[in-house]
């Protein structure tokens, strides 16, 4: 068993290294920028004492690459340093840009559980779903019910993901009120409100997921079917039942994890979009908006999160991939 | 009502009797043969059949979407209850494509050299209808010019004309599609659209292919540190979801292209170009691998033929079918990714017509759509637009993979 822990130590130690890289470009094509930060804060008429001093505050007068350990420091300890927006109500109501005001960790915070619980309705809807509906695909390969499946998820999986939601809005929510069509989410709601209004965002993302998902699993049990063991099962007389039950289902349930791992992953860009939509209070949301008015540090900070648990899923799944399957334990 | 059903059962008679008589001209198949052996009276008989089908489906869907039916059925449903009419579109849509997919098919059946007929003859409906779409999309893309019936930033008066040119519901016959919130036809916008967002979409799938097949095949070819590096910056390139490092650099872009707002459009199809060319990279690099190790390949480098030569004349021809297929999905992605980032009002720029930025316009006339369907229909299509088109293309790549698999199943 030793084995297994160096490997996955190994593949933790290159994620690591991915999101030191990663970190390494974000940080670098920020400073692609013209001019600098305090440029940016102060705009075209500032005088250059002012720069200057903002300069200093934000230290920008170091070199790069002392600013980037600096930051990347800060990074680790949970301090994505201060948003644009924040310091420029500071500046205009006469205080300086102190280091408490307007951070960005504070805004990141609630956003940050809001972005989770929609992605965590999602995930429980999505994940059970798709997994019958790529199963049952599987087995019954070929009929009508797996010719609609398969014309039904690429269509969704070829409509941009503010297609479906606005459909999903025509329905759900203007013809049939059912749903809001609006999430506005709010600190201290209670448990089944915030379920209605994250309903519908969350049910676009699962049609976008299911589909994905439904596919994948599709085509990892059809490969299992294919193998040896399941014809020998057969041969022998089992039930074609028992076969699915007790020889199909534990060996294909590695794939299947890896499946899902993957496509949470993939939910991470759908978010954005999503977000926007139906204007949920999550990351996707405040990415956007901070992407419109230029606010750097939260540009920043957010596409560092969604790199982090993009990398981070990729790593379960290769983990899971490599724990289930003990040939890959053995790379020649 | 009585009239209706007279039309109802004699042209569905009328429909099989010509079915019958008909098809067989068109040439022989499953289809053709099961039309044949069923005759007309059966055929009739299916109609019937498939009447109550669809009748029953409409009554239950109707139900479900709480529209409170008889009267009689609102005098045969589909088109008789307002609220439906999204409902009736869409079968309606589906159902002419369907056909226009099968005519066309059958058309190509007939028409055109043998090679073509046989590409025809085993194609799938759906992709079919996928190649006609593809073709109609190029076309109003290529001649948006002349098809659209004004300039796509021409600016009228008459501001938030609704569509359907009735005058009496605040339309206008010249305008079928209505104006939007600053008074610019939404039909020729919608028209110019095919040309902006399909162009823009094609022109960077054609850079990222360029990029990522020229660089991964010479990594193939080369080999060594070259290799090395290259496949380690495009590792690190796809560590970040696409459309994420895209919104990171397109802040950057629009800061550096400032009040010249034109520039972001270019600086867009670079930026996307760039990361697309990650995936046609690896992909390229793979079936390079593949085809350098074999022995005309080792022949014609001891012909010592030079670099250019080996790339261009050895491994692309050898690599087309993989890249073609390829080419597709590419475009599907790049053209979403495109419509996104619109969508997010940071892609394509103003006095250009996209259809990603017309949805978000138009987005809010959604919440009309119990008064005015046609209203809250214009959103959806623009979105759909989208989504047709790449559908359509998916069919075709699904086809096209399928077929040179050699996948019979």
């Amino acid at each position: 068993m030793a084995g297994i822990g160096l490997i996955i130590i190994k593949r933790l130690g290159l994620g690591l290294l991915t999101m030191l890289m990663v970190s390494i470009l974000i940080f670098g094509a920020v400073n692609l920028l013209p001019g600098d930060f305090a440029q940016a804060i102060l705009g075209q008429g500032a005088t250059p004492e002012a720069v200057q001093a903002i300069r200093r505050d934000l230290g920008l007068d170091q070199p790069l690459v002392e600013r980037y350990f600096t930051w990347l420091f800060g990074v680790l300890q949970g301090d994505f340093g201060n948003s644009f927006a924040e310091l420029n109500f500071s500046s205009y109501g006469g205080t300086t840009a102190s280091a408490n005001f307007g951070s960005v960790a504070d805004k990141l915070a609630p956003r940050f559980n809001n972005t989770m619980f929609l992605a965590g309705v999602t995930a429980l809807f999505a994940v059970p779903v798709s997994i019958l509906i790529g199963v049952l695909a599987a087995l019954y390969r070929n009929s009508i019910f797996d010719r609609v499946a398969n014309i039904t998820t690429l269509t969704s999986i070829s409509s941009p993901e503010f297609f479906l939601a606005y459909i999903l809005i025509l329905i759900l929510a203007v013809l049939n009120p059912i749903l809001p069509s609006l999430s506005n989410i709010y600190d201290g709601m209670d448990f089944a409100d915030r379920l209605e209004r994250s309903m519908l965002p969350a049910l676009t993302l699962t049609l976008v997921v299911t589909a994905h998902m439904m596919r994948m699993t599709r085509a990892a049990i059809i490969n299992l079917l294919a193998s040896p063991f399941i014809e020998m099962a057969r041969l022998k007389g089992l039930s074609p039942f028992r076969v699915i039950l007790f020889h199909a289902l534990p060996n294909a349930l590695a794939p299947i994890i890896n499946v899902v791992a993957l496509n949470l992953a993939f939910l991470i860009t759908g978010v954005v979009v999503v977000e926007v939509v139906f204007v949920y209070p999550g990351i996707g949301q405040l990415f956007v908006d901070s992407v419109k008015i230029r606010d750097i540090p939260v540009v920043q900070a957010c596409c560092l999160l969604f790199a982090a648990a993009y990398i981070l899923l990729n790593l379960t799944a290769d983990i899971m991939a490599i724990l289930s399957n003990p040939r890959l334990r053995h790379p020649k | 009502m009585l009239t209706q059903l007279a039309i109802w059962v004699g042209g569905g008679f009328l429909a099989s009797l010509a079915l019958n008589r008909a098809l067989p001209g068109l040439g022989t198949g499953r289809v053709q043969d099961w039309i044949k052996n069923t005759g007309t009276v059966g055929m009739f008989g299916y109609y019937i059949l498939a009447t109550v089908l669809v009748l029953l489906v409409d009554y239950y869907v109707g139900f479900l979407m709480g529209a409170n039916m008889p009267e009689w059925f609102k005098s045969i449903s589909l088109l008789g209850s307002t609220r439906l009419p999204f409902l009736a579109w869409l079968l309606h849509g589906i159902v002419m494509f369907g056909v226009a997919g099968f005519i066309f098919r059958a058309l190509g059946r007939s028409v055109g050299t043998e090679l073509s007929r046989k590409m025809f003859r085993q194609m799938p409906i759906t992709a079919s209808f996928g190649i006609l779409t593809i073709l109609i999309y190029v076309i109003v893309a290529v001649f948006a010019d002349i098809i659209a019936p004004y300039g796509q930033a021409e600016v009228f008066d008459r501001i938030n004309l609704l569509p359907g040119g009735n005058p009496d519901l605040g339309g206008d016959p010249s305008h079928p599609l209505g104006t939007d919130q600053i008074g610019r036809d939404l039909l020729s916008r919608l028209i110019f659209g095919a040309q902006n967002t399909v162009g823009i979409a094609f022109v960077t799938t054609c850079l990222a292919f360029f990029i990522g097949a020229s660089l991964g095949f010479l990594a193939a070819t080369l080999g060594g540190w070259f290799d090395q590096f290259l496949s380690r910056i495009v590792d690190m390139l796809m560590a970040i979801p696409q459309l994420i490092f895209a919104l990171l650099l397109m802040t950057i872009a629009t800061a550096w292209a400032g009040s010249e707002r034109w520039l972001i459009t270019i600086y867009m199809i670079l930026i996307i170009a760039v990361l697309d060319s990650t995936r046609v990279f690896r992909l390229s690099r793979a079936v390079g691998m593949n085809i350098v190790v074999m022995d005309f390949f080792e022949a014609a480098k001891l012909r010592g033929e030079n670099l250019s030569y080996l790339v261009f004349r050895e491994i692309l021809p050898n690599a087309y079918a993989p890249l073609l297929a390829e080419f597709g999905l590419r475009f599907c992605f790049v053209f979403l990714t495109i419509a996104a980032l619109s969508f997010l009002g940071i892609g394509i720029q103003p006095p250009l017509a996209d259809w990603g930025t017309m949805v978000k316009d138009l987005s809010q006339f959604i919440n009309f759509a119990a008064f005015s369907p046609l209203t809250a229909a214009l959103p959806l299509l623009a979105a759909g637009a989208i989504a047709l088109l790449t559908v359509a293309v998916n069919f075709v790549v699904d086809w096209m993979l399928h077929r040179s698999s050699g996948l019979k199943e």
